[in-house]
């Protein structure tokens, strides 16, 4: 589904992503793990098109490159990011209506996943709490029909019921044929919910697993 | 009192428009247009080009042409710089300033020209306790009519829901499946016709001449601080509150200087007390 190959990326001089590559087929959830700084986040902007890169990614064996954020959107890229997306001026249910693509869950769907966000539909997404913020960026992304999320640490900073929660909906996604491209330095989370796990170090991606000694070892875990 | 606050809603209302216009502009290209002030001035001679029984023509052929030239401009020359330092966006409007004045200056001279008021809007308006001049009462419903537009239209329909989304967070929207590009130079175009529509008003009660929009774009860009940049709302408020201090302290002062300074007094304090503006907010990350 998500294909990628041969990804490096730079911030100015400095050398962040060195022949990456990874893939992750429908309904799968790969987990992709490294220390702060690693280019976890890099990596996601490259796919999603925010960072300039050179090597190739594609989607259901639609090359992507030279498209534009927007294009990759509504090909079918979810953007879940890790400041959570919120905006100031539009409010919970102007933030479901904002993509131009709604052809995944219904809102009857959405808000009956997640009545918070139902009963602060008139509030400013800004307003809502952490949790609510994030479930709103999965919600968006869901709601856009998207088939592969782009998630980029979707548990920081929530409380340990809301992580459950967030487990709850990738799990409910990953069996609707949803492919996942997870960043995520909880790995007790990433264990409860990837089918793969991926390793950055030094600008490359290499494949392990939650059993990999190293891997434990090098988060710290 | 109640005349001086009249006549200070009327002055604000040029200020309103032009500051909207301006608004609307950095929210979503985040480029302060220093040329907003020569488009205004564009306006006033493009009434005065029409002269005549032709204002209502010119109320509506000038800022669509107006917009229309903010459209090339935009396509041409600002979009090539949007990914540099905003500096280099402020000194290209600033030398388009220059030369929009300079070709007028050119073909109309440094002189003020006279512009007759607008046929059926020569007599005043009875409110009871005060007449009002008919045409001051016009200006302020035009330019009411077109603040509540803009707020409709930003607040109220699906283009503005995107223009807010745009404005607010481009890249997040990109990611969401706007395409923003798209809509960047309608929204300059639409800034750059609010001036012109507030130069046309301007022309029968301002004195026209090559360097009146240089000496309002100041206490615009005062007025914006104010009201918080890229506030819509703020600006609005800002504008009119503005209007109706300038016009309250020259009457009660007696000194146009002092009115003059005391709104960057009111600029200082602003910034001071909330450095984001009276209605604006902290710069959300990108």
């Amino acid at each position: 589904m998500l294909h990628i190959e041969e990804l490096s990326a730079s911030y100015g001089e400095a050398k962040v992503l060195t022949s990456a590559g990874l893939s992750v087929a429908q309904g799968e959830v790969a987990t992709l793990c490294g220390r702060n700084g690693a280019g976890k986040t890099t990596l996601l902007r490259c796919v999603m098109g925010l960072h300039p890169g050179s090597g190739k990614v594609s989607l259901n064996g639609t090359d992507l490159r030279g498209r534009k954020p927007f294009e990759r959107a509504r090909l079918g890229l979810g953007w879940v990011p890790d400041d959570r997306g919120a905006y100031a001026t539009l409010t919970v249910a102007e933030s479901l209506a904002l993509p131009p693509m709604r052809s995944g869950w219904s809102l009857e769907q959405i808000y009956e996943a997640f009545p918070n966000l139902y009963a602060r539909r008139g509030s400013m997404s800004t307003k809502l709490s952490g949790g609510e913020q994030q479930m709103l960026a999965l919600a968006r992304a869901l709601r856009m029909g998207s088939r592969v999320l782009l998630c980029d640490e979707p548990t920081e900073g929530l409380s340990p019921l809301l992580v459950q929660r967030v487990g709850e909906i990738l799990r409910q996604a990953k069996q609707q044929g949803i492919a996942v491209l997870l960043v995520e330095q909880n790995l007790h989370f990433a264990a409860e919910v990837a089918d793969s796990y991926y390793l950055l170090a030094s600008g490359r991606v290499q494949q392990t697993s939650p059993a990999d000694k190293d891997l434990l070892t090098y988060l710290g875990v | 009192m109640l005349q001086h606050v009249f006549n200070g809603l009327v002055g604000g209302s040029f200020l309103a428009l032009v500051a909207l216009g301006l608004a609307v502009i950095f929210g979503m290209l985040r480029v302060v247009n220093f040329a907003h002030g020569a488009i205004y001035m564009l306006g006033a001679f493009g009434a005065l080009a029409l002269t005549g029984e032709a204002f209502w023509a010119a109320l509506v052929v000038v800022p669509v042409g107006l917009g229309l030239l903010g459209m090339v401009l935009e396509r041409t020359v600002v979009n090539r710089l949007a990914r540099l330092d905003p500096l280099y966006n402020f000194l290209l409007t600033f030398g388009l300033t220059l030369v929009l004045q300079d070709l007028v200056k050119w073909r109309y001279g440094v002189q003020s020209s006279p512009y007759p008021t607008p046929a059926g809007l020569g007599g005043s308006v009875d409110f009871g306790l005060f007449d009002f001049p008919a045409y001051r009462v016009f200006v302020l419903v035009v330019a009411a009519i077109v603040c509540f537009g803009v707020w409709f239209l930003l607040s109220r329909t699906r283009l503005g829901l995107i223009v807010r989304a745009c404005t607010e967070r481009p890249e997040l929207s990109a990611a969401l499946g706007v395409n923003v590009g798209r809509w960047v130079t309608p929204v300059f175009g639409f800034g750059v016709a609010l001036a012109g529509l507030a130069g046309v008003l301007a022309a029968p009660m301002r004195a026209v001449h090559p360097l009146m929009g240089a000496d309002l774009i100041i206490v615009v860009f005062a007025v914006v601080v104010i009201g918080g940049l890229g506030s819509i709302f703020g600006s609005v408020a800002a504008a009119f509150a503005i209007g109706v201090l300038q016009a309250l302290s020259e009457a009660y002062l007696d000194s146009a200087l002092v009115s003059q300074i005391l709104v960057y007094v009111v600029m200082a304090a602003v910034l001071l007390w909330r450095p984001s503006g009276l209605f604006g907010r902290e710069e959300s990350p990108a």
